[in-house]
């Protein structure tokens, strides 16, 4: 199964809510951290890394002495990657790989065989284990803007037989719907505040338009108002979890430690909250 | 003004005077790759010379690649602007002088 936690805003819980969760006994889990330009789960479970790998995305590469400068790859080109020139005494092409997403077509309709692969490093992958639960996540390169890539090499780590929680970027975006799609559940993790509801109804939208059933968790429940319980309400959206507004919770997590160890307090929370999606899903 | 994101551009003989408008509108609303596109329709339309007010990294990259020399100029019209790189007044931009977007 695979359970992914996401959220239209950022800093509401996602990396809360998942790294509680996998802690819950009885289960086999795999934590998969997508957020990967800010990936955090491996700073509060601290696993031992065991492989660190490269990930690659295809670039175009242009052979100059076959090129014409005919111009074809740069007029299929979205988005501009590829620069075709023809000046009286030459024709060639330059290339800015950075903008490049990798769909092939410039390949394609070269007529001469100038573009063959090559490649940009887009980030690291990591995996490693923390007690029993195995944990990956993804690290962009800095300075790269194309995440999605980074994020499908990650959740090719996706196991069987395992109880898989993604835990994915804020927003409703690119990152967050490559992140998303292939889910049985989505947990959308929101906060009680105007802010909050507007940004849980973009995400209750994303989700609905990629059709995937989700419930949701109100982080720091007892602040703000009932616009977020009466929305879910009205649009039948499961509330799944209220976490309490406490001041020890900003403690704990402040010092990169979770909620359900530190604070025993909160661990039928999160049991409750598993027990409620794996009844959900098979509803 | 920046380069790529100009609405026109106007083409000007330098021999016989004659001028032409073309519309870079397309540039102008791309997402990204604006300077890029916009330095591929200079080449096409045979320009040696571009004289814009600030020039980003990747236009600077593709008119140097192009062989297209810039020179910046802010503000005026253009026949002031013509006037000046005739008196030799404008200041070549070998390099880009402004950042890219989202970078």
């Amino acid at each position: 199964m695979i359970l992914t936690i996401a959220s239209g805003k950022g800093g509401t819980g996602k990396t809360t809510v998942a790294t509680n969760l996998v802690q819950i006994d009885g289960q086999r889990f795999k934590l998969l951290d997508c957020d990967v330009e800010e990936p955090n789960c491996f700073l509060f479970l601290k696993p031992d890394i065991q492989e660190t790998i490269k990930i690659n995305m295809p670039v175009p590469d242009v052979d100059e002495t076959k090129c014409t400068g005919c111009g074809k790859c740069s007029e299929i080109c979205q988005f501009k990657a590829i620069a075709s020139f023809k000046t009286p005494d030459r024709g060639f092409c330059i290339t800015f790989p950075e903008l490049c997403h990798g769909c092939g077509g410039c390949m394609l309709v070269c007529p001469e065989d100038a573009v063959t692969w090559g490649k940009r490093e887009v980030g690291v992958v990591e995996t490693g284990l923390f007690d029993d639960i195995k944990m990956v996540h993804g690290r962009l390169r800095i300075g790269e803007a194309m995440s999605p890539p980074l994020i499908k090499a990650v959740k090719k780590y996706v196991e069987d037989g395992y109880m898989n929680i993604i835990d994915a970027p804020p927003g409703t975006s690119c990152p967050v719907i490559e992140a998303v799609k292939g889910s049985d559940y989505v947990v959308l993790v929101t906060e009680p505040t105007p802010f909050g509801l507007n940004d849980l109804i973009l995400a209750v939208e994303m989700v609905r338009e990629i059709n995937i059933p989700m419930g949701v968790v109100i982080n720091r429940a007892d602040i703000g108002n009932k616009m977020v319980s009466d929305y879910c309400m009205e649009q039948g959206i499961p509330i799944l979890l209220e976490i309490p507004y406490d001041r020890k919770i900003a403690e704990v997590y402040s010092r990169g430690e979770c909620m359900i160890k530190s604070l025993p307090e909160y661990h039928k929370l999160f049991s409750d909250l598993l027990f409620k999606i794996k009844k959900e899903v098979q509803v | 003004m920046r380069f790529g994101r100009a609405k026109f551009f106007i083409v000007v003989d330098m021999e016989t005077g004659e001028t032409k408008t073309v519309d870079n509108g397309i540039s102008m609303n791309a997402l990204q790759g604006a300077g890029i596109q916009a330095a591929e329709t200079a080449s096409k339309l045979g320009a040696e010379c571009i004289i814009t007010g600030n020039l980003g990294p990747k236009a600077s990259k593709a008119l140097n690649a192009a062989g297209i020399k810039t020179f910046q100029c802010n503000g005026g019209t253009v026949e002031e602007a013509i006037q000046k790189f005739k008196n030799n007044e404008l200041s070549s931009l070998d390099m880009p002088n402004v950042e890219g977007h989202w970078q």
